[in-house]
């Protein structure tokens, strides 16, 4: 990548995107998306739908491959840090066969497979680590059930469980808000701060702006590119909301808009 | 058949190894059943029945040229199963044509080629043995060849067992901790390639897909844990190919068909009185 030789690549960052590009046979989804994130912080990733909130996140996966830019995670190669362990990711949707003969415990287990020798056979340090993280997100009583019997919401803390599992420095979340009820999204914003105390980092896509103010350090707003980011106070102004949410009003009834209060 | 009634159970199951071609479609069949029902486990729940039917039949004229060039048959078959799957893989990516259409276009153009070929290539070939296999007159040397195929697969199968599995279960996650999910793919393609080369052995060609699915299914309608799923198709499979050639000898039926017969016989079985899954279950246990 010759773009690299523009760009010093800072190894205390936990995620340093430059000038990213993505287009997905030839229609732009993002564009010159630069972004550092130190480690230890929670990040919100906001912006509406189509703004390319997964597109990004598929970019530091490595799932699709940038038409340009530079991608650091710890000073490493996407790669490089998937091999290591270093990054775990949660997608929006699991997208899995919900009638697939598999135990939650075994789910979870499969956070462990990237650290395990190549038959894969858990050690007593994997099942140590499985059973604390189903005990950090409350699904202990679930551990036999198969993965397809669970509710939405148990369902998403068994896969939230998984990346708990991989011990992994940065977390990434894509919309791990979306269809659940109040008990739950209390217990994952929590975790994020837990975690964020742990000296982890964590980037956390939403569309709604009340997650941002509760618990989130810093945000990055998105439309196609990144429009801002820096702390939470400084970002949120009328101007860059209403930038990135295309000049509409954001939903009022969730109290997440309001952007009057950041005036 | 009165034949079949004045005889004890002991009879039914042991005059028959008496012959050594008995014997011999005893074992190949039992060992391509359990072979075949591993694979089936995956193929069934990544939904890869169609896939395993484009295979099989992609395999045949492969099996003609090899015949006709005196080479193993199941090179032949290998180098055209797999040559199938890359064909289906590089239409799909270069048009827009459906992936469940271009393996329908793809495999029946390979199986007419086969059958044209086998028209053409005035030779000692059986159609008949291709088309529907030939358990009870399997030679040495086919022996051999199951063998060292099934060693290949079910090694590959042991090996790759969980990512394999994390494969079919979720592909994304495989990806994000850095596992090369391309290779996988590719890796089990070729292993159903070289399943299906041993499957046609014993059931032929046209029937080799029950053997990659029935099993699988019918195993699936037992248990919520694939490691139990994998042991009751194997299970079930080997079971059915044993049963199937005992059949096969008494009722003078055809094998490749008497074998897939009592494994479709096994997954209705399932369908109706599989405790959990089955439709007439007695139990209405409420969930916890
Ligand atoms: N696989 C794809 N192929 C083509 N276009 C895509 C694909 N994925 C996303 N897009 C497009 O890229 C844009 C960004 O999508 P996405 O990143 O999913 O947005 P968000 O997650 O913020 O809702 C959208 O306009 C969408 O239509
Ligand atoms: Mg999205």
């Amino acid at each position: 990548m010759n773009s690299s030789f523009d760009h010093n690549v800072n190894e205390s960052l936990s995620i340093d995107a430059y000038q990213v590009c993505v287009d997905y046979h030839g229609t732009v989804a993002l564009y010159d998306a630069s972004l550092k994130l130190a480690s230890g912080s929670i990040c919100g990733l906001v912006g509406m739908n189509g703004a390319g909130k997964t597109t990004l996140f598929n970019a530091l996966m490595g799932f699709v491959r940038p038409s340009r830019g530079v991608i650091r995670i710890n000073g490493k190669s996407v790669s490089e840090a998937q091999r290591d362990q270093i990054v775990a990711y949660v997608p929006q949707s699991d997208g899995i066969d919900s009638s697939f003969p598999i135990s939650v415990w075994d789910v979870v287990m499969m956070g462990r497979y990237g650290g395990m020798n190549f038959l894969r056979i858990p050690r007593e340090s994997d099942r140590k680590a499985v059973l604390h993280a189903l005990e950090r997100v409350n699904l202990l009583d679930f551990i036999h059930r198969p993965i397809g019997t669970l509710s939405g919401g148990q369902r998403k803390r068994a896969f939230l469980a998984r990346a708990i599992a991989q011990r992994a420095s940065v977390l990434l979340l894509d919309e791990p808000f979306s269809g659940i009820d109040v008990r739950t999204e209390k217990l994952m914003s929590e975790l994020f701060i837990q975690f964020r105390n742990e000296g982890r980092t964590i980037l956390v896509s939403t569309h709604d702006l009340s997650h941002v103010r509760e618990f989130c350090d810093l945000v990055v707003l998105i439309n196609k590119t990144v429009l801002a980011y820096g702390e939470t106070s400084e970002v949120f102004t009328s101007e860059n909301l209403s930038l990135t949410f295309g000049g509409m009003q954001p939903d009022p009834i969730s109290g997440s808009a309001a952007p009057e209060e950041y005036f | 058949m009165d034949l079949l009634l004045s005889f004890s159970p002991f009879d039914f199951l042991v005059e028959p190894l008496s012959y050594e071609f008995m014997r011999r479609a005893l074992i190949v069949s039992a060992l391509v059943g359990g072979v075949c029902g591993l694979l089936s486990c995956y193929l069934t729940l990544k939904g890869w029945a169609l896939m395993g039917d484009a295979v099989s039949h992609s395999v045949m004229p492969g099996v003609v040229i090899a015949y006709a060039l005196g080479l193993p048959f199941s090179l032949g078959a290998f180098v055209f199963g797999v040559g199938s799957v890359a064909l289906i893989g590089f239409v799909k990516q270069k048009s827009r044509i459906k992936e469940d259409t271009v393996i329908g276009l793809v495999f029946t153009g390979f199986f007419a080629f086969g059958l044209v070929l086998v028209s053409k290539i005035k030779s000692n070939i059986d159609l008949m043995h291709i088309l529907f296999g030939s358990p009870l007159g399997i030679s040495n040397s086919d022996v051999s060849q199951t063998l060292i195929i099934s060693f290949i697969v079910v090694s590959l199968l042991i090996l790759f067992r969980k990512d394999l599995m994390l494969y079919c279960f979720d592909a994304t996650h495989a990806r994000s901790i850095g596992i090369n999910t391309g290779l996988l793919h590719y890796l089990l393609l070729s292993i159903l390639s070289l399943a299906a080369v041993v499957g046609l052995q014993t059931v032929g060609i046209i029937l080799v897909v029950a053997m990659l699915i029935t099993p699988g299914a019918t195993a699936y309608l037992f248990t919520d844990r694939f490691d139990r799923m994998t042991f009751l198709a194997v299970l079930f499979s080997a079971i059915s190919s044993i049963l199937g050639v005992y059949f096969s000898f008494w009722l003078d039926i055809e094998t490749g068909g008497s074998i897939v017969l009592v494994q479709t016989l096994m997954f209705l079985i399932a369908f109706l009185f599989a405790p959990k899954y089955g439709i007439l279950k007695t139990k209405h246990n409420i969930s916890t």
